[in-house]
């Protein structure tokens, strides 16, 4: 007897969810398709919020800004839970790794004074900023509109409760429990950081979403991380012996190189939408940086002293440049 | 002109090499059979990183192909930026 062995293909009744073939065609959906796209509640939302009678509890409205479909403003990196899962394990990975490295070496002890208390006075306030940018894309995500546009502004919020953590443990490796109580002194009293603290808290009165978006991704974020992270620590501190401060601090300098491009994304579809849009967030983008850039003189003024004026100044530049490719011109 | 061909398996990892060799290559034919997917191009078939690079939202390594590559056909021109098959180079 023989046997012809042969395949057979069996077409599937759907390649996709319906709303998805609506939208990209008969084919196979990926994976952050399926998990981010007509997912927004928006339809018979029974109760209206106590606090706020006048919108439904997801409402497109809560922003000035105008789409005709929010889920335009999607996430470049494709990140869903999975993905975004997985390439943080692997950045923790690395982070512990250094952590150790500069741990078991004793290089915190190498430090120079001058240069350790540098490093602690910059970097362990800014944990109490961390925490208010958790705080505001929390809020993004809760109120704005179209899950991939709040998706990663949850993930957003996440890393930079890492972020906080992973400072708050810089302190503790380089100057104990008193680092973090003297950080906490300096954001409450020095007079440094009151205006970076008093732009942090004015956030978070700030109710519309994109503006929120705009005051802590773009405008704040923009000019922190390059200033502090860049200039100060890969920069300043590294050309003068201290590189172990460098490697604890490699995620953020990554991780802001990483999240640009989804800030970036998300503003040049946005001010493409309409001219109102565009006039919207030149105008937000212009007053954030603005008070961004003047509240991070002082700061940058610890590790930079007369240079800082002059170190912000060119990054207001460069982020100026930046936005200008979104097609926001400041 | 001779065809050349590109077999990938089926899966999550390729689904966006092979949307990206369609952008690509708009007079390939793409076969899409049980496991696998077999892409039929006359003359010249050409995968470019920077493309895949714009489907899967993050840096693709060229070799990653090989990971799911099953089979192909035509002369081989790699750099790090593109892959190309070819019977006439």
């Amino acid at each position: 007897m023989q046997i012809d062995l042969r395949t057979v293909a069996i077409e599937p009744q759907r390649q996709a969810f319906d709303h998805l073939v609506r939208r990209f065609g008969n084919k196979p959906a990926s994976r952050y398709q399926e998990g981010s796209y007509d997912i927004q509640a928006a339809e018979n939302l029974h109760y209206k919020p106590t606090w706020d009678p006048d919108h439904q509890l997801y409402d497109a409205s809560l922003s000035r800004i105008v789409m005709a479909d929010w889920y335009a403003l999607k996430d470049p990196r494709q990140f869903y839970y999975s993905t975004y899962t997985l390439t943080r394990a692997r950045q923790q990975e690395t982070t512990e790794a250094n952590f150790s490295f500069v741990e078991s070496r004793g290089l915190g002890d190498m430090l120079s004074d001058e240069l350790r208390a540098v490093a602690l006075n910059v970097l362990v306030p800014l944990r109490h900023a961390a925490w208010g940018a958790n705080q505001h894309n929390a809020f993004v995500c809760g109120y704005g509109f179209g899950t991939t546009f709040t998706q990663p502004c949850m993930y957003h919020a996440m890393d930079n409760l890492g972020i906080a953590q992973y400072l708050s443990r810089l302190g503790l490796l380089l100057g104990d429990t008193d680092a973090l109580d003297a950080g906490k002194a300096a954001w409450l009293n020095a007079a440094a950081w009151q205006p970076l603290r008093r732009y942090v808290e004015d956030c978070l009165v700030c109710r519309d979403p994109f503006e929120l978006f705009v005051a802590q991704n773009v405008a704040l974020d923009g000019l922190l991380y390059p200033l502090v992270y860049e200039r100060i620590v890969d920069n300043h501190l590294s050309v003068r012996g201290a590189s172990s401060v460098a490697m604890l601090t490699q995620f953020m300098s990554d991780w802001f190189d990483e999240t640009r491009k989804w800030v970036d994304a998300v503003l040049k579809v946005a001010a493409a939408e309409s001219d109102a849009n565009r006039d919207l967030l030149t105008e937000w983008t212009r007053s954030w940086s603005t008070r961004a850039a003047s509240a991070m003189v002082p700061i940058v003024e610890l590790a930079l002293g007369a240079d800082a004026d002059e170190a912000v100044g060119e990054q207001l530049a460069a982020f100026q440049a930046r936005i200008q490719k979104t097609g926001i011109v400041l | 002109m001779s065809t050349v061909f590109i077999a990938l398996q089926t899966n999550e990892d390729t689904r966006p090499i092979i949307e990206a060799i369609e952008i690509d290559n708009p007079h390939a034919v793409v076969h899409r059979q049980p496991a696998m997917v077999k892409i039929d191009a006359e003359g010249m078939l050409v995968i470019r990183k920077s493309t895949i690079e714009e489907q899967v939202g993050r840096d693709f390594d060229l070799q990653e192909l090989h990971i799911n590559l099953i089979s192909l056909t035509g002369h081989v021109s790699e750099d790090d930026d593109t892959l190309t098959l070819s019977w006439n180079s």
